[in-house]
């Protein structure tokens, strides 16, 4: 059969070339690694090499034509005993081994609508509804005895970060954790968030499990790298060879008079991210039982803490075997008038103006998304359904926010079960004032979450 | 005034540009076997290179990385670890990884765009390539770390180029080794250029080797283009990692004859005369020179190694064209440990769309 000779690519970006320059001609004799042809692009000359012997037999692209597609067929090389008849008359460009984005047809269009019903979501494993004794915590002793209790039944998981063991935390959350595990499992950093990001993902795809504290997310940034293109992408990458089980934890938002550089909300960019899960839990009970899935689970997790929630206390179930799914929220109240998303801090908030809406005959339900990666779609449509109207809150910016893909999947799912647009209550689109008032404006409040459902449900 | 510190950089090579013996040959290399088996690694690679680059030119292989010159780094870092260590690779490693058991179809696909090139069959604890430079460097601190707490004899081999020594996760790497003495050694395959930078522009110390200074781990400097002086300076280096003598930086001298991948044209910038000088240096040729002269290597066995290394690259590209290509809801395979509900929606509305018209997306 004759073999075609393709225009190659010089590059993954490149779309098109000059064939500048014949080197051999029709009926010239040529065997593997001769040089066929010269191509030209802006950036480099090359020379096309054959792979295969034969005879040159028909060159289809005559030298000096400019802007020869990629994988267009240049020439025909015939092998032993053929001759230029065996040629097809209109050469297609082939098929090359390497994927092409653009030669790939688009989805086939189904008859009507994909979303005409809400589609089949397999349902997360259900939250036990815990019934035995509790203990009153805050969130940094619930966080703190969530990473204990997996190191004692586990002696592959264990802790590093910047002042994490000496000085039991920045913000004391490791309090004790050094005494009962010592310094080989909870291990103190010098200053290098890439470093020992990159360091934990290492250990992890070597078969420990780390959690790794930022002292805020702010220092994440310079980790990130590590974070997106490693421990989120190697199994995948890896064809499921190579996993990262480990936790990145931290507060996240806007802490108090910290300014701009330190007082920002990262749930929307790991959520943004495939391959991570990301979890933001309000009370102490979601902080310990997340924290205790996101130490077993088998995926990089992203675990947002806030600091401004550390001193808060909630009853959480007395029990080390206790844990709360990760991709499940929690109906924080039920309510039958307007439905609520938050997550973290901005849980408090809602609640807060679920209350003062009540006073005003508007019974919300606050939804504690809890997990944002996944969405419990399920739970926020089932919601919505029921009431007809959403706010979304967050702390962070709006733009491209948590909030915009509650929004989405609601606009996609329950579109017909909407009584008015989806409104989202969340952080002014500017970097955090340091001044005290100017602050206080730009991150959003309870008042301004009864705001939002008032406006929902068209009473001024 | 009084000096506190200073420190000097060792230079390991036994042979010349010539074939000939510097000095006195470590143990291993009185063994023809060896040597012989160091020479086959090296032509393979080279063989697999050469057709890997007109399998790209002719569109059927995406960019790729030859070693070209530079076989005896790899080669010589794959023969110093036992087959329990764990290698993390750079890019140009293809000879130290056919070494350990990495087949070449198995590159073949990588290169081609198919994931499922890194699913090693042979060395499943060896790193993926890792294309983003110095990437590996924290995350090798970071596996060696893990072999010391789990207590088990296995010591890290991190490779990486002049370039990425310039950034601070290598060095941040480095410091953190050093400081845990950790059973990791950093191989520096300092080939002169990163893309079009040359070393002269990459940094003002004098050699690569004393960056292990600053974080407190020996920094030595080797012929890379010598693979017995290679081979022995990582492998005391790695014996005395594994003893848990702590991490240590090897520089080994090399040169990039080809260009820095099939998306590239180095004579754009760099002038014909220096590459034709350093082709005078190739760890190739003098290897077989001194196979030769010592009686070890003949005209036969030259001509027998070539059509075996073609006939075996020959059956890894086959083998490689014939791989049937991923259907399209493969893009969500090892996306997470268990696919959540919602991909698992877009994975079947996928398969719905296109798995059903045939293998081929």
């Amino acid at each position: 059969m004759p073999i075609e000779v393709l225009m190659p690519a010089l590059s993954p970006t490149m779309t098109e070339g000059k064939l500048a320059k014949w080197l051999k001609q029709e009926g010239d004799e040529v065997s593997s690694g001769d040089i066929l042809a010269e191509i030209e692009t802006d950036k480099a000359t090359m020379e096309v090499e054959a792979v295969d012997e034969g005879v040159l037999g028909k060159i289809m692209v005559p030298e000096g034509t400019d802007a020869v597609p990629v994988n267009q067929v240049i020439a025909v090389l015939l092998e032993d005993g053929e001759d230029a008849s065996a040629i097809s008359e209109a050469p297609k460009p082939a098929e090359a081994k390497q994927p092409d984005p653009q030669a790939k047809e688009a989805p086939k269009e189904e008859s009507g609508s994909a979303h005409a019903a809400p589609p089949k979501e397999p349902s997360p494993e259900a939250e036990p509804e815990w019934t035995g004794p509790t203990v009153k915590l805050t969130v940094r002793e619930a966080l703190r005895d969530a990473m204990a209790e997996e190191m004692r039944a586990n002696e592959r998981v264990f802790l590093m970060g910047e002042e994490v063991a000496e000085y039991q935390g920045a913000y004391k959350v490791s309090q004790g954790l050094l005494d009962e595990f010592g310094a080989r499992r909870v291990v103190d950093t010098p200053i290098t968030e890439h470093g020992f990001a990159g360091l934990g993902v290492g250990a992890a795809m070597y078969g420990l499990r780390p959690i790794v504290e930022f002292m805020t997310f702010n220092f994440a940034m310079q980790a990130i790298d590590q974070i997106i293109n490693s421990a989120a992408k190697t199994h995948y990458m890896s064809g499921g060879q190579i996993s990262s089980p480990m936790v990145f934890r931290g507060p996240n938002g806007a802490a108090a008079r910290v300014a701009a550089q330190h007082s920002q909300c990262y749930a929307s960019w790991y959520a943004h991210v495939p391959g991570l899960k990301v979890v933001s839990p309000y009370s102490a009970a979601d902080a310990k039982g997340l924290l205790k899935s996101a130490i077993r689970d088998d995926n990089p997790v992203i675990f947002l803490e806030h600091e401004i929630l550390y001193g808060q206390s909630f009853d959480v179930p007395d029990s080390p075997d206790w844990t709360v799914p990760i991709g499940k929220a929690r109906i924080a109240r039920p309510g039958k008038d307007v439905t609520i998303t938050a997550f973290s801090i901005m849980v408090g908030k809602a609640l807060e103006a679920a209350e003062k809406l009540a006073e005003e005959g508007i019974d919300a339900e606050v939804i504690d998304l809890r997990s944002l990666r996944p969405l419990d779609s399920e739970t926020i449509i089932a919601s919505v359904q029921k009431t007809n109207r959403l706010v979304t809150c967050e702390e962070g910016w709006g733009y491209a926010g948590i909030g915009s893909e509650v929004a989405s999947v609601v606009m996609e799912q329950a579109f017909d079960w909407l009584d008015a647009p989806v409104k989202r209550v969340c952080g002014v689109d500017v970097p955090m004032p340091y001044a005290a008032n100017l602050e206080a404006l730009a991150l959003p409040q309870a008042d301004t979450i009864v705001a939002g459902a008032k406006e929902v449900c068209y009473r001024g | 005034m009084s000096q506190v510190a200073s420190f000097s950089i060792d230079h390991t090579g036994f042979l010349d540009a010539q074939g000939k013996v510097q000095g006195e040959l470590p143990a291993f290399a009185r063994d023809a076997e060896t040597l012989t088996r160091l020479y086959k690694a090296m032509v393979l690679t080279r063989t697999f290179d050469a057709k890997a680059v007109s399998l790209q030119r002719t569109g059927r292989l995406g960019t790729f990385a030859s070693s070209l010159g530079q076989e005896a780094v790899a080669v010589g870092v794959g023969e110093a670890l036992r087959p329990e260590d764990v290698l993390l690779p750079s890019f140009r490693e293809q000879g130290g990884q056919f070494l350990r058991g990495v087949t070449m179809t198995e590159l073949l696909l990588y290169w081609g765009g198919d994931e499922r090139g890194s699913d090693y069959a042979g060395p499943r604890e060896d790193f993926p390539i890792c294309v983003p430079v110095g990437t590996q460097a924290p995350q090798a601190a970071g596996v060696a770390l893990a072999l010391k707490l789990r207590g088990e004899a296995r010591v890290a081999a991190c490779v990486f180029g002049d370039g990425a020594t310039s950034r601070g996760d290598v060095y941040e790497a480095m410091n953190f080794a050093a400081l845990q003495a950790l059973p990791l050694v950093f191989v520096v395959n300092n080939n002169q250029w990163a893309i079009s930078v040359p070393r002269a522009r990459q940094t003002a110390a004098e050699t690569l080797a004393q960056k292990a200074v600053a974080a407190g781990m020996p920094g030595l400097q080797v012929d890379g283009n010598d693979v017995i002086a290679v081979r022995h300076v990582v492998g005391e280096a790695v014996e005395r990692a594994r003893r848990g003598g702590g991490p240590a930086l090897i520089e080994a001298l090399t040169y990039r004859l080809s260009d820095h991948t099939t998306a590239d044209d180095a004579s754009r910038y760099r002038d014909d005369a220096e590459v034709s000088a350093r082709w005078k240096e190739d760890p190739v040729a003098r290897l077989r020179t001194y196979l030769s002269e010592a009686g070890h290597w003949t005209k036969e066995a030259e001509e027998a190694l070539i059509a075996d290394c073609a006939a075996r690259v020959e059956a890894a590209v086959e083998e490689y064209l014939a791989t049937p290509a991923l259907p399209p809801s493969a893009m969500f395979d090892h996306l997470y440990a268990e696919l959540p509900a919602a991909l698992e929606a877009q994975r079947d509305e996928v398969t719905a769309n296109n798995d059903a018209e045939g293998d081929e997306p």
